[in-house]
């Protein structure tokens, strides 16, 4: 028979261990998120999608003749289309891992999130599948992007910018 | 069975695993255990419509695969015990309908693995059947979908998240008639739910640790035993956070780890300087069931272990829990497993 080990105390020191102290010894364990490498990611990677925006944009310029303003919705859906066309590949979510914030802040970011959950609530019909879940996620950007720029408006408003008026 | 100290129990009749199978999804068949697993499926969707079929394709798989390494008919079979992580154990109870045996569900999160197998034992020790099996399994794509985001979502996951193993790993526990060389199941330690107040699902290896921690002094305190009596133990899936947090709350108890191999199955399973996407390690009520029943039990059957003990650890959260900001209760349950041989 192997020898006993000693009396243990475990049961009581983790019982009386406080949220607090446990935080603290198992602190130097985890690894925090790379902050500047992620910025500096998400800053190359948001950058380059808008600079295919612009490629695109300018494309639709000298190519149809539009001007900036007619151009900048076909180049938003065409951007849309590539995010799609990503996501349904199962590559959009590769590139998220890497560039974080630089591949969900622009709108392929906002299509991937709607795109996503549709493809994945697909199994649940289209009623309560696709349609209720679509905008699982993009929901609340849609929520609070409507909210600020209502709060942003009645800012403008009553400050005297005039709002629109010109 | 006798109950040993407050947490273990004892199987006195010393049932023996007849057979096991553990059966995995592409990701887990690059990984470093590859050759010790009995079925890789090439595909995540398994050829079937949904992720929630595929995980309920790789159970059935499991359990037959299972039943044919024991060498038993499937009308032999009198109980199982499973479980998973999807709402309502779907993926288990839904298998059960082909097996057509006397079944109880269980959750157990991650450590549903160790759980089923101490009820199945527990079954047979006491006489109340002579072939039960075993089970669990997790899809990466299901609980993707129901405890995150869905699965081609592009967010940033940080350097303490887990990957969920795509696999199922069941076993065929018998009642020992003398005439089996084992493996054997020895013993069980039922763990105590241990919650440290973390909150993020993101970092469950942290949440563990105290789990594992105490059900291993359970363990040793129960059983008399210290850690140089296994020449193998793992826990559950703690990963590269939860398992170094593990050994210093095992040191601080002045609990001799270093006398044996002392590991992790979500470490096993990955090779996490290769497989990226991994980060931190596998989890997933399939990644102990399949390091188990697919590499571990092999490995004894080689003879290359004798005495191994199992800590499968589950952070029992829910989606709802988490964003209710709710910390995260965690348990571990350990089962010793002896293959046989000269007696010890």
């Amino acid at each position: 028979m192997p020898a006993k080990t000693k009396q243990p105390g475990i049961k009581q020191r983790l019982d009386n261990m406080t949220s607090e102290e446990y935080k603290k010894l198992s602190k130097p364990f985890v690894p925090g998120r790379p902050v500047l490498k992620n910025c500096i990611r998400a800053f190359l990677i948001g950058g380059l999608i808008c600079l295919i925006g612009q490629v695109i944009q300018t494309g639709f310029m000298s190519i149809f003749g539009m001007n900036s303003k007619e151009a900048a919705s076909p180049t938003v859906a065409l951007l849309i289309l590539i995010s799609v066309i990503l996501t349904s590949l199962g590559v959009y979510d590769k590139i998220a891992q890497w560039a974080g914030a630089g591949s969900a802040v622009p709108v392929t970011g906002f299509a991937n999130s709607m795109c996503s959950a549709a493809l994945e609530h697909r199994s649940e019909g289209l009623v309560l599948g696709v349609g209720g879940n679509m905008f699982k996620l993009a929901g609340s950007v849609i929520v609070f992007g409507t909210v600020a720029a209502f709060i942003v408006g009645i800012v403008y408003a009553l400050m005297g910018f005039g709002g629109g008026s010109h | 069975m006798k109950q040993l100290g407050s947490q273990t129990w004892q199987f006195t009749t010393r049932p023996v695993i007849l057979g096991s199978s553990a059966v995995v999804g592409p990701e887990e068949g690059e990984g470093p255990l590859a050759s010790d697993f009995d079925f890789i499926y090439d595909s995540l969707k398994m050829g079937e419509k949904t992720w929630e079929k595929a995980e309920r394709a790789l159970f059935e798989k499991a359990s037959k695969l299972a039943l044919i390494h024991a060498g038993i008919e499937q009308e032999k079979l009198e109980f199982f015990v499973g479980g998973d992580l999807m709402n309502q154990i779907i993926s288990s109870s839904f298998a059960a309908r082909k097996l057509g045996v006397p079944y109880l569900g269980v959750f157990g999160a991650c450590s549903t693995s160790m759980e089923s197998l101490a009820i199945a034992s527990m079954i047979v020790d006491s006489g109340g059947a002579t072939y039960a099996l075993a089970g669990t399994s997790s899809h990466n794509c299901t609980v993707e979908k129901q405890f995150r985001y869905p699965t081609e979502y592009g967010s940033q996951k940080p350097p303490t998240a887990q990957y969920t193993v795509t696999g199922s790993g069941c076993a065929i526990v018998a009642k020992n008639d003398g005439s089996s060389k084992g493996p054997f199941v020895i013993s069980a330690t039922i763990g105590r739910i241990m919650d440290l107040g973390l909150k993020d699902p993101f970092n469950m290896g942290a949440a563990m640790a105290p789990a594992a921690a105490d059900t291993l002094v359970a363990h040793f305190r129960d059983t008399g035993l210290s850690p140089g009596h296994y020449d193998l133990i793992v826990t559950g899936d703690l990963a590269s956070v939860g398992l170094p947090i593990a050994k210093k709350l095992l040191a601080d108890e002045g609990i001799p780890m270093e006398e044996t191999t002392f590991n992790d199955c979500g470490l096993l399973i990955y090779n996490l300087d290769k497989q990226k996407y991994a980060i931190a390690g596998g989890s997933g009520c399939g990644c102990s069931a399949v390091v188990t029943y697919g590499h571990i039990l092999k490995r004894m059957k080689k003879g290359e272990l004798k005495r191994v003990l199992i800590v499968a650890t589950g952070a029992l959260l829910s989606p709802l829990s988490y964003q209710q900001g709710e910390s995260i209760p965690c348990v571990a349950h350990a089962i010793a497993l002896e293959s046989g041989g000269e007696e010890a």
